[in-house]
């Protein structure tokens, strides 16, 4: 039983990606959606580590057409942590029992 | 007829900024007929929607606070409260509502239960449905 | 599987319904069965048939009843949250007395209760919120 946790918002505006990822158990998956994608860059530094923290007991996903529309280069992203498109976004929600958005 | 799934609302705002408390509620209300197995979880600034003595005159919204005393009535009984959430902002259970329904020998007791985030996450993952506002 | 899409904000000022959109749209090309797309919050605000956006922008009411014409989608917007926020059909306009020609639902989405959100949760494998 694992969960799919999606987060939609930047991590230096809410606190919905540290809320999710204090939550996330092992075996769960962390997907960043819409601006919640500009916490899966590496080079802010202190989001980088909290993200990094959560690996690898849990898989981090991010949406690749969302990057994209932020203009950010899919090699800005922190290592370890998948791109996927909607369609991928859509196989996370099956693969997992239940999806949890923290809004 | 199918068994019935394990529903949690999840609530992590304050009240009255935004509409999603009050609106999630009515969903808490309505979905009771369905007699699934409910929870309601209050983390990050959502317990601020329990605290006690809320008077909305001032800003000219109707106080929807009291409805959450009534989910004992709609069989609501597992309401979930997390500590660290409360730590964090300074608040105990002593600021919260109390909030009851009647146990099977018909006596009142609380249907709040404060739990650590540890175990929050724990009964997050035990569920079927989760409704975030 | 059944998926059941849940969207909490309207069109335009946030993009969880342009997320909830391209989603569905996936699943639906996966082969996935969309049991109900339920519209809460200001989500029934995708519903107006009133909105008039530019014509080099993509059209959210009409990017959902068009899909929900192409794969038999049922759309379902929340009465309560509708009547908060003016979003009629012609039985809920007369009902409340809003004048002729008031009713302003878009074609696909039909007004219901919030049973309607809780059933889709009980009959769906997987239930998807997107919202602020």
């Amino acid at each position: 039983m694992s969960t799919l946790h999606t987060v939609n918002k930047s991590p230096f505006d809410r606190g919905s990606l540290a809320s999710a990822l204090a939550h996330a158990l092992p075996g769960d998956a962390i997907l960043l959606i819409e601006d919640g994608v500009v916490g899966a860059r590496a080079a802010a530094q202190k989001t980088a580590d909290l993200v990094q923290a959560a690996m690898p007991a849990c898989s981090l996903y991010v949406l690749g057409p969302d990057l994209a529309a932020r203009g950010i280069p899919v090699t800005d992203v922190v290592g370890g942590m998948t791109v996927v498109d909607y369609a991928g976004f859509v196989d996370l929600v099956a693969g997992h029992d239940r999806t949890q958005a923290w809004l | 007829m199918s068994d019935t799934k394990r529903f949690l609302y999840v609530n992590r705002k304050a009240p009255h900024g935004t509409v999603y408390a009050l609106e999630s509620l009515e969903v808490v209300l309505i979905g009771a007929a369905f007699e699934q197995d409910v929870s309601l979880a209050f983390l990050d600034d959502g317990v601020f929607q329990l605290i006690k003595k809320q008077v909305t005159t001032g800003i000219g919204v109707k106080n929807f606070a009291p409805t959450y005393r009534a989910l004992g009535d709609y069989d609501v009984k597992k309401v979930f409260v997390e500590r660290e959430s409360l730590e964090e902002r300074g608040l105990s259970e002593d600021d919260l509502m109390a909030i009851t329904h009647e146990n099977d020998d018909e006596e009142d007791v609380s249907s709040v239960e404060i739990v650590d985030r540890a175990r929050m996450a724990e009964i997050m993952a035990a569920q079927d449905v989760i409704l975030s506002f | 599987m059944k998926l059941a899409v849940v969207v909490n904000e309207g069109p335009y000022t946030h993009q969880a319904s342009d997320t909830a959109y391209q989603f569905t749209k996936a699943a639906l090309e996966k082969g996935h069965e969309i049991y109900r797309v339920f519209f809460y919050h200001d989500g029934v605000n995708n519903a107006t048939r009133l909105t008039v956006p530019p014509q080099d922008e993509r059209n959210v009411q009409k990017n959902w009843s068009e899909l929900a014409e192409k794969h038999g989608l049922d759309m379902v917007v929340c009465i309560a949250a509708a009547q908060r926020r003016g979003i009629l059909d012609d039985n809920e306009a007369k009902r409340h007395g809003k004048g002729d020609g008031a009713a302003n639902i878009a074609p696909g989405f039909r007004i219901s209760g919030l049973g309607q959100l809780i059933e889709a949760g009980i009959q769906a494998d997987r239930l998807v919120v997107f919202g602020d």
